[in-house]
């Protein structure tokens, strides 16, 4: 299983969503897409966008104004 | 969940064909398949070398307005027009120019660019993707 990184710090929308489905197109099933940002509404719109397409988001957790998401490909 | 979003971009200012931009990259994004219709204003955008040329839909003031927008997205990290559509076009976004506006603007294929164009079509093609969609917009 491979992991993609995507650093999004400092982008805005709609960056940040666009970047995890570039993420989510190139990863085959089972692999891990780990997401970490500061645009505060991507926090949530990016786990709905997983959701969306059968994705499961395994984490998302904050560390100040930085926040992590971790997204296992369906 | 898939679904579809089609937006018509009527309008060729800055400020609304970067917002159809965004939702059209925002429905890629959010798992859709999206189609954008260029017509009139919007097809101006779609000429080489025309994707920046539009101005403010209010408080252009002769370009001051607009330059003033222009360096606050910068300040702020908004991603370019340019930017913005390569992204649309690497997730798969379709783009339709209008054959009718070609028409009466004397715009020729070469005029446009053919590398984001994916389709030229008229009002049925409009109403064969947008009744597909679940989402439909005119900007």
């Amino acid at each position: 299983m491979a992991q993609f990184n995507v650093d999004c710090k400092g982008q805005t929308c709609p960056v940040p969503l666009v970047e995890v489905r570039k993420a989510l197109r190139k990863a085959s099933k089972g692999d891990i897409i780990e997401v970490v940002g500061t645009h505060p509404a991507s926090k949530k719109e990016i786990p709905m966008a997983a959701e969306a397409s059968g994705d499961e988001v395994i984490e998302v957790r904050a560390d100040g104004a930085v926040w992590t998401i971790r997204i296992r490909k369906g | 969940m898939p679904g579809k979003t089609t937006l018509i971009v009527h309008s060729g200012e800055m400020d609304k064909v970067m917002s159809a931009l965004i939702i059209g990259n925002g429905a890629l994004s959010m798992g859709m398949e999206a189609t954008m219709y260029f017509t009139f204003w919007g097809l101006q955008r779609l000429k080489k070398g025309g994707l920046d040329k539009g101005k403010l839909s209010t408080m252009n003031m002769g370009g001051l307005g607009l330059s003033m927008v222009k360096k606050k997205m910068r300040q702020v990290n908004v991603a370019s027009m340019e930017q913005l559509m390569k992204d649309y076009k690497e997730l798969g976004g379709k783009i339709i120019a209008c054959e009718m506006t070609m028409e009466i603007m004397g715009i020729k294929k070469e005029d446009l660019r053919l590398d984001l164009i994916d389709e030229f079509g008229a009002v049925g093609t409009y109403v064969n993707e947008a009744r597909k969609s679940e989402i439909t917009l005119f900007i």
